[in-house]
């Protein structure tokens, strides 16, 4: 499939200061693609390029086949954005608000309905000033959809958003996705990330440290699988006899635990040789390595280079 | 519906709805003129001293053209400059850039309402200045309007600069307030223009406002044509226009 969105070994600085240094990905059509990235990392930077916002010093940038950089008008009628500390005027209204932007397309989807989906219905007639930090994200939502684009990008959505509100947010987003909008997620959270995406570009210091499915990527980090538990018996003993497996990395005692990693199948074989031993592992606890422990391992990992 | 009716009428909906701006940009001027006029004896008797004794010029005949100099000077530096301050400190510039509206449309809206409201803010004060007063008809009606038309244009050309400048409304109202009130004082609203010293008289000729207010009343008392005081506002005007356009910022 072509994508819809390519970013080839962009780069953008800002005096000295290297903002993006070499940043590749390209988004498919219809799916939800994440960057993902600490503070600072050059997300924000990135997705400033490509909806035009800013100039990019090198590399090449095309959204639904457009440059940035010079059909900037055209693409705007196409891609919805939602920016990171992009408000309102405090006193503008709802309503008023979803008219004001619906004037700015051709072909504008009703802002009305749009806000009704949206869980705005009520507040149709309050100033931007009284809604609640929900109410404001969603109504940056509606915004961003207001012209039907055919991708919507969406900067840090749930920044400063309760639990509740979060997950309203995420439906929300995977409700347009449903709808055929093309989504890139910019977030610094893992759990929104694993959630929604179906790809995700890893950011790390200006640079794309890896692009994959969020198992993928937690595939791809270090370990299969941790596995803890407590036995009455002698845990050096135990330790020692886990340690001749041959799926078993590392098995040590920790605070009366005994932790063991190792390869995906681990956990049969422990278990197998602990009943051959006559050992009862109770309180045990079984972990997959996630996208957080890759995300650590893969922003961790590009410091020490 | 059109983009340009439904941000023209969404800027004068947010215009209205700021009180400070329905009071010092619509009613000030009128009222002030009303309590000035009123309050103070001997603002309705003929002046009967300096260069103007026995022409018949009362001192709220010189109030009321320093009170449209002052309505000039309030929609230029504080309304103005406010709504643009807000826009850049709230990131509205920046989220109305990602839509495919050039965001310098939202910039003449804003202007475009700022002008009706200046109308209507000396329309009001002239329905005092007529209406409770007795003011005579301007002895020049065209040259009236040519001195508020040019000076109205450099006094937001000079606003448009503290728009540029301005990275918060704090700094706007600062920035602002500053020019305003040294304004105020060469447009007459303190000392009446007719009455200063020569010296501050001469000075003011070149200052934006002190230009405007010297060219209405020669517009609205004399018979002569303010060719000097209407140049500076045009002067202004070209240079204060191409500096703020070069260092406006979105953000």
């Amino acid at each position: 499939m072509t994508p819809v969105i390519t970013v080839k070994n962009l780069r953008k600085t800002y005096g000295a200061k290297v903002a993006v240094d070499d940043v590749s990905f390209e988004v498919r059509r219809g799916e939800i693609f994440g960057i993902l990235g600490p503070n600072g990392a050059g997300k924000t930077t990135s997705v400033e390029c490509l909806t035009g916002l800013r100039a990019a010093d090198d590399g090449e940038i095309r959204v639904l086949g457009l440059d940035p950089a010079h059909d900037g008008a055209a693409l705007r009628e196409r891609v919805g954005v939602q920016l990171q500390e992009g408000e309102l005027h405090p006193k503008i209204r709802v309503r008023e608000a979803l008219e004001l932007f619906a004037s700015f397309y051709p072909d504008p989807a009703d802002g009305v309905a749009l806000a009704t989906r949206l869980g705005l219905a009520e507040k149709l007639d309050a100033q931007y000033r009284h809604l609640s930090g929900g109410q404001k994200q969603r109504l940056a939502v509606a915004l961003a959809l207001i012209g039907k684009p055919e991708i919507a990008v969406l900067d840090e959505l749930t920044t400063g958003l309760d639990p509740q509100a979060r997950r309203e947010v995420w439906e929300l987003v995977e409700s347009v996705r449903e709808e055929g909008v093309t989504i890139v997620l910019v977030t610094h959270f893992m759990d929104e990330a694993e959630r929604l995406c179906d790809r995700i570009a890893v950011i790390d210091a200006g640079r794309v440290v890896a692009t994959d499915t969020p198992a993928g990527l937690a595939v791809g980090a270090r370990r299969g699988q941790v596995m803890r538990f407590r036995t009455d018996g002698d845990g050096a003993r135990v330790t020692a006899l886990l340690e001749g497996l041959d799926s078993v990395e590392e098995a040590r005692v920790d605070r009366g635990e005994i932790v063991v990693r190792g390869r995906e199948d681990v956990v049969v074989d422990v278990v197998l040789a602990l009943a051959e031993a006559g050992v009862r592992p109770v309180d045990v606890e079984v972990a997959r390595t996630s996208l957080e422990d890759a995300f650590v391992q893969l922003t961790r990992s590009h410091e020490e280079v | 519906m059109n983009a340009n009716t439904v941000i023209l009428r969404t800027q004068a909906r947010l215009f209205l709805r700021e009180p400070a701006n329905v009071f010092f940009a619509l009613l000030f001027p009128a009222l002030l003129l009303l309590a000035i006029g009123l309050a103070i004896p001997g603002m309705r008797e003929p002046i009967t001293e300096g260069a103007l004794a026995g022409s018949g010029v009362r001192p709220v005949d010189l109030y009321m053209t320093a009170v449209l100099a002052l309505a000039v000077a309030t929609i230029a530096l504080t309304t103005y400059p406010q709504v643009f301050a807000i826009y850049r400190e709230k990131g509205v510039l920046r989220r109305l850039r990602t839509t495919p509206m050039p965001a310098s449309r939202l910039l003449v809206a804003e202007i475009v309402v700022n002008l009706v409201a200046l109308v209507v803010g000396v329309a009001l004060a002239l329905a005092v200045a007529f209406g409770v007063f007795r003011v005579e008809a301007p002895t020049q009606p065209l040259v009236v309007v040519l001195a508020l038309v040019l000076g109205a244009v450099s006094m937001m050309a000079l606003g448009s600069l503290v728009t540029a400048l301005a990275s918060s409304t704090g700094a706007a109202s600062a920035m602002g307030m500053s020019l305003y009130f040294p304004m105020l004082f060469f447009g007459g609203v303190w000392v009446s223009v007719a009455l200063m010293p020569d010296t501050l008289r001469t000075i003011a000729t070149y200052v934006p406002l002190g230009a405007v207010a010297q060219a209405l009343n020669e517009g609205w008392f004399g018979e002569g044509f303010p060719l000097h005081q209407l140049v500076v506002s045009v002067v202004w005007t070209a240079i204060l226009v191409p500096l703020a356009a070069r260092l406006f910022r979105w953000e």
